[in-house]
């Protein structure tokens, strides 16, 4: 029994030092959250975290949470994974609080508003270098339908109004259809499936 | 009410965010700027902005701020956990069939098909804060209602991302930094 308070205390608090102390999204956890629990904890195995990664990194929402729901559950059951989400959202919970406070009072100092926008252009740019990266990675495979469905859906989001929601409900049956397409094709041919 | 429609209204930017980090963004702008009349553009781009430098995932940071602008910390807690419900039921029942069948061809194919939707949708939504970054609110969008300092700052940002690949944090500080200097001297 104190032995599995110890653990649901660990899993708490580790996870939410990693979330109060990680900036800039969730590739950035999982590296610290592996040195944490394959290295120092040695609660997972290091195959095993890749693939915990793998499926937090496919499922809906952030990888951060998603990433300590896995390991939560994986060390302590579901018990433990509420526990893991609980400390990794009550972090920029709490922060956020604190700046929506004086968000208000400080939006209107000119001073506040003059570096608001500087970081604005900045956050343009950093994302613009994230499209930039992530759009190269797309047209270095040289495959036809990605290209297509970038283009695509980018028209259909800035030009037509498409609801973002059916986009990502089409693209993705466009890419379980494809896989399964491909397996097909494989299989008749005879050939290695891999 | 507004508690519903807030716990609604992140629970679906939590489900359909897929791909992580930026995935968020157009669909929190969908929300909470075009479909409910939550954020201005311009404070949508502040938290994007306060996001970018405060910890957590911008999912998270996002529904904090808007539920409690909206309806005070019940809203920013109903908010957060709209926002990861899905996320926690699908993590976990994949959880479960990964340790049970170990087979997870079938949503690497969807995440493959999805992945260049998720750039496109990054891409436009990112294309709205540089419009509003570059020509304000209003939106009007020549040379001569140009603003020189943000295009300028977001040029050598660019750059500077592109270039030496810094930590993207030091850029923002740096922009901050110059936006405060720039706009005050100009």
């Amino acid at each position: 029994m104190k032995q599995q308070k110890n653990t649901y205390w660990t899993l708490f608090w580790s996870t939410f030092q990693l979330s109060a102390f990680t900036f800039g999204g969730g590739f950035v956890i999982i590296p610290l959250m592996r040195k944490k629990f394959v290295h120092h904890l040695k609660w997972i195995e290091e195959e095993e975290m890749l693939d915990l990664t793998a499926i937090a990194q496919s499922c809906p929402g952030a990888i951060a949470v998603n990433a300590s729901i896995l390991v939560g559950y994986r060390v302590a059951g579901v018990p433990g994974a509420l526990i893991t989400m609980l400390g990794t959202v009550l972090p920029p919970l709490i922060i956020i609080s604190i700046i929506s406070l004086f968000y208000a009072a400080f939006r209107d100092n000119a001073v506040v508003s003059m570096v608001m926008s500087g970081m604005l252009a900045g956050v343009a740019a950093v994302i613009c270098d994230v499209v930039l990266t992530m759009g190269a990675n797309i047209f270095k495979q040289k495959k036809l339908l990605p290209i297509f469905v970038l283009a695509g859906a980018f028209c259909a989001v800035r030009l037509w109004n498409v609801n973002i929601i059916l986009i990502i409900l089409v693209c993705g049956a466009l890419g379980a259809a494809n896989l399964a397409w491909s397996t097909r094709k494989k299989n008749q041919e005879g050939g290695e499936v891999q | 009410m507004i508690n519903l429609q807030l716990f609604w209204s992140f629970f679906q930017i939590g489900l359909f965010s897929i791909g992580g980090g930026y995935a968020a963004m157009p669909l929190i702008q969908h929300q909470v700027v075009e479909l409910h009349p939550w954020l201005t553009m311009t404070q949508f781009a502040d938290i994007m902005t306060i996001a970018e430098m405060t910890p957590g995932p911008i999912a998270i940071n996002s529904a904090t701020f808007v539920g409690i602008q909206i309806a005070g910390l019940p809203g920013a807690i109903i908010a957060t956990l709209g926002c990861v419900f899905p996320s926690c039921v699908i993590v976990l029942a994949l959880a479960y069939v990964y340790y049970h069948y170990k087979g997870l061809d079938v949503i690497q194919g969807i995440l493959a098909g999805l992945r260049p939707a998720v750039v496109a949708m990054i891409a436009s939504a990112g294309l709205s804060l540089l419009v509003l970054a570059l020509w304000g609110e209003e939106g009007q969008i020549s040379l001569s209602h140009l603003d020189w300092v943000a295009a300028g700052i977001f040029a050598v940002a660019l750059v500077v991302l592109r270039r030496w690949k810094p930590d993207p944090i030091l850029v923002m500080a740096g922009a901050g930094a110059a936006g405060a200097i720039l706009y005050h001297f100009l």
